[in-house]
């Protein structure tokens, strides 16, 4: 709340004295120091054409041509026809990146979405009860932090895998090792959002309005969610921001080793996972979804950094 | 000093017998560890039933756990399946340092990991060197050159190393430095393996091998450090005690190297001593892609034939590196910056 408050207060001050403008709100700053940041402002342009493209190439193509086999062109190499050329049983594999990229992004962000449930519950809850509690929770935080996390996605794949079962949405049928997926990127990736937002309402919840908040008489259900966690979103944005980046990596190394995405459900990582045996000759083949992985993380990677930059209130004099 | 030490150490012990607990059960759904058993042939109903018994595979998981922790020599064990027990179990538990056999190769579990272990220092310490070695330098230069050409260029070739697949990034050197370089008649890389079969393991063979899966961790490492070093120098060079070392009329490297580098490079510790550990399982991929014959890749191997002696050996081997690591890091702060203490 501080923080806020000087960063409008300062803003207020410094445009008063270049011109006689109404104070900006927290967003309005937030956003200049956006738009100034380039490299985020080109990650947005990344990623918009990367939504694009996964969105408006549905129309050029249904998913039954991205799943349509034709042996007679296997390993076809890029042409006009197939301008990314042709898997070993002949899918064409522009089709396949569009649907592909779909769900890679869909599993990134599903994924970022547990992670967040869990690492904003555990991390409020733990610092605001303090105690017990908290040292139980950052116990376990601890040890989750201790396993290398792609050890934990492995079992956990394994674990899981082809215990959901295939299933249909909006028309279109989906391997329910998507939903497996999102849950184990979601499990293990929690912990470091949950160590940003305790450390966040420990110092929150001894300032005044959190005290007054209680002599009201207000429940600590509605202290931490409608008092605490909306004066913490800022650093919650930034970290899931760039959650989502580590998550599509993430779907992309469990499903090169194997254990990922099965098919016939195309993703960016999945379509790599072959690649090793197309090393020498069929480049095509791993060169394009590597491409479209890299943009698109590269992409939220930038946004990530711009929006730190933004909402940071000590960068204020850096920027300005 | 030493009681903080031995107080870390103390706290670090339930915290890892609960680690192991959780992983055990996990890796004992992973599936059935005795369905590669037999190679390619089917096991027989009679053999499973013996095997089953003989690995202690009949008991509830949490007696396997126990036996795994403790071991089994002071219990009597039913090994002909009579349904009474007969004779003392010969293992002796983690917590004396016995980790068990492997399933798949019937040789102590320490003995395979030692061997693996070994590999894969060899590739995380030079790329660990590699990567601090660029670190530092490009972070000090782009952090004293702020904003500058070089800075920005720096700066977006650092996002992009950190946004890339590491496999991924692996298969284009492995395109362009071993399978262009052949075709086009230059000296290339070797792609997978630590040494040529045909020459044996002398130390040029593993520094020739070593190149390009040392390149694809750097470059992909190098990202995220040299941007630490930078934002770290760039707090650090803005300081009053710099303008005074400079008024002084010290020499700017020694203003750098001397009162610059040793307070920027404190938080750095922490970070280094965390990706140590991390840094031999995130291997796990670039060795799969290199045919590296290293941890992460026996990780893999073990998971792939739910060989759980050896998967547990190596999760408790990087989780008790990773507290050792943390106490080290704790100490090696205390030198760095004589006004921590430790109680």
């Amino acid at each position: 709340m501080s923080s806020t408050t000087t960063d409008s207060t300062d803003v207020t001050w410094k445009s008063l004295e270049i011109a006689e403008r109404p104070p900006l709100t927290p967003t309005q700053v937030a956003w200049r120091r956006f738009r100034r940041h380039k490299m985020a402002i080109a990650g947005i342009f990344m990623l918009v054409a990367i939504i694009l493209y996964v969105t408006v190439g549905t129309f050029f193509f249904t998913e039954a041509e991205a799943n349509y086999t034709d042996l007679s062109i296997k390993l076809s190499p890029p042409s006009l026809e197939h301008p990314f050329g042709t898997d070993m049983v002949g899918r064409d594999l522009f089709a396949r990146t569009i649907y592909g990229g779909q769900i890679s992004i869909i599993i990134g962000l599903f994924a970022v979405f547990v992670s967040i449930i869990l690492g904003v519950l555990i991390g409020a809850v733990s610092g605001y009860y303090g105690g017990a509690t908290d040292s139980v929770l950052m116990r376990f935080t601890e040890a989750m932090f201790n396993i290398p996390s792609l050890f934990l996605l492995i079992i956990l794949g394994k674990v899981l895998s082809g215990k959901i079962a295939n299933f249909n949405l909006l028309g279109r049928s989906f391997s329910g090792s998507v939903v497996v997926i999102i849950a184990v990127i979601g499990i293990t990736s929690w912990m470091y959002l949950a160590r940003i937002v305790r450390a966040n309402v420990l110092s929150l919840k001894e300032q005044e309005f959190i005290t007054a908040a209680r002599c009201t008489g207000t429940s600590n259900f509605s202290i931490i969610f409608s008092h605490i966690l909306p004066n913490t979103t800022a650093p919650i944005i930034v970290s899931a921001t760039l959650l989502v980046a580590a998550a599509i990596l993430a779907e992309a190394y469990v499903s090169f080793l194997g254990v990922g995405v099965q098919p016939p459900t195309p993703t960016w990582g999945n379509m790599l996972d072959q690649a090793y045996h197309h090393l020498e000759r069929e480049p095509w083949m791993w060169f394009f979804p590597g491409v479209l992985i890299l943009m698109t993380v590269l992409g939220i990677n930038f946004v990530g950094d711009g929006l730190r930059d933004a909402l940071d209130p000590r960068a204020l004099s850096e920027s300005e | 000093m030493t009681r903080y030490v031995i107080r870390r150490i103390l706290q670090a012990i339930p915290l890892l017998i609960i680690i192991s607990a959780i992983l055990f059960l996990l890796a004992n759904e992973m599936g059935d560890p005795l369905a590669s058993f037999g190679g390619r042939r089917r096991i027989r109903s009679s053999d499973r039933e013996r095997l089953t018994r003989q690995l202690g595979l009949d008991q509830p998981v949490m007696v396997q756990y126990l036996i795994w922790l403790v071991g089994n020599d002071w219990m009597q064990i039913d090994v002909d399946g009579d349904g009474t027990p007969d004779e003392y179990g010969t293992r002796r538990g983690v917590l004396r340092g016995d980790f068990g056999t492997s399933f798949m190769e019937k040789r102590p579990v320490l003995e395979i990991i030692g061997e693996r272990f070994k590999n894969t220092m060899i590739l995380m310490i030079t790329a660990e060197i590699v990567i601090l070695f660029f670190a530092f330098w490009i972070g000090i230069y782009s952090a004293l050159r702020q904003y500058s050409f070089v800075d920005n260029v720096v700066t977006t070739f650092s996002f992009v190393g950190y946004s890339m697949p590491v496999f991924w990034l692996g298969l284009i050197l492995m395109y362009v430095f071993s399978v262009n370089f052949k075709r086009w008649g230059l000296p290339y890389f070797p792609t997978v393996g630590m040494y040529d079969l045909a020459v044996g393991p002398t130390i040029p063979q593993i520094a020739w091998h070593l190149v390009l899966p040392v390149t694809t961790i750097a470059i992909i490492s190098i990202a995220g450090y040299s941007r630490y070093v930078r934002s770290q120098m760039l707090e650090v060079i803005n300081q009053d005690y710099i303008r005074t070392a400079h008024s002084k009329g010290l020499p700017d490297r020694w203003v750098i190297t001397r009162h610059a580098l040793k307070n920027a490079a404190l938080p750095l510790i922490t970070i280094i001593g965390m990706d140590l550990p991390l840094l031999i399982a995130g291997a796990t991929v670039t060795e799969s892609i290199f045919a590296w014959p290293g941890m992460g890749r026996l990780y893999w191997d073990a998971t792939q034939d739910t060989d759980i002696p050896v998967l547990m050996g190596i999760l408790v081997i990087i989780s008790v590196l990773v507290v050792v690591f943390q106490i080290i890091t704790d100490i090696t702060y205390t030198f760095l910056d004589p006004r921590i203490r430790y109680e």
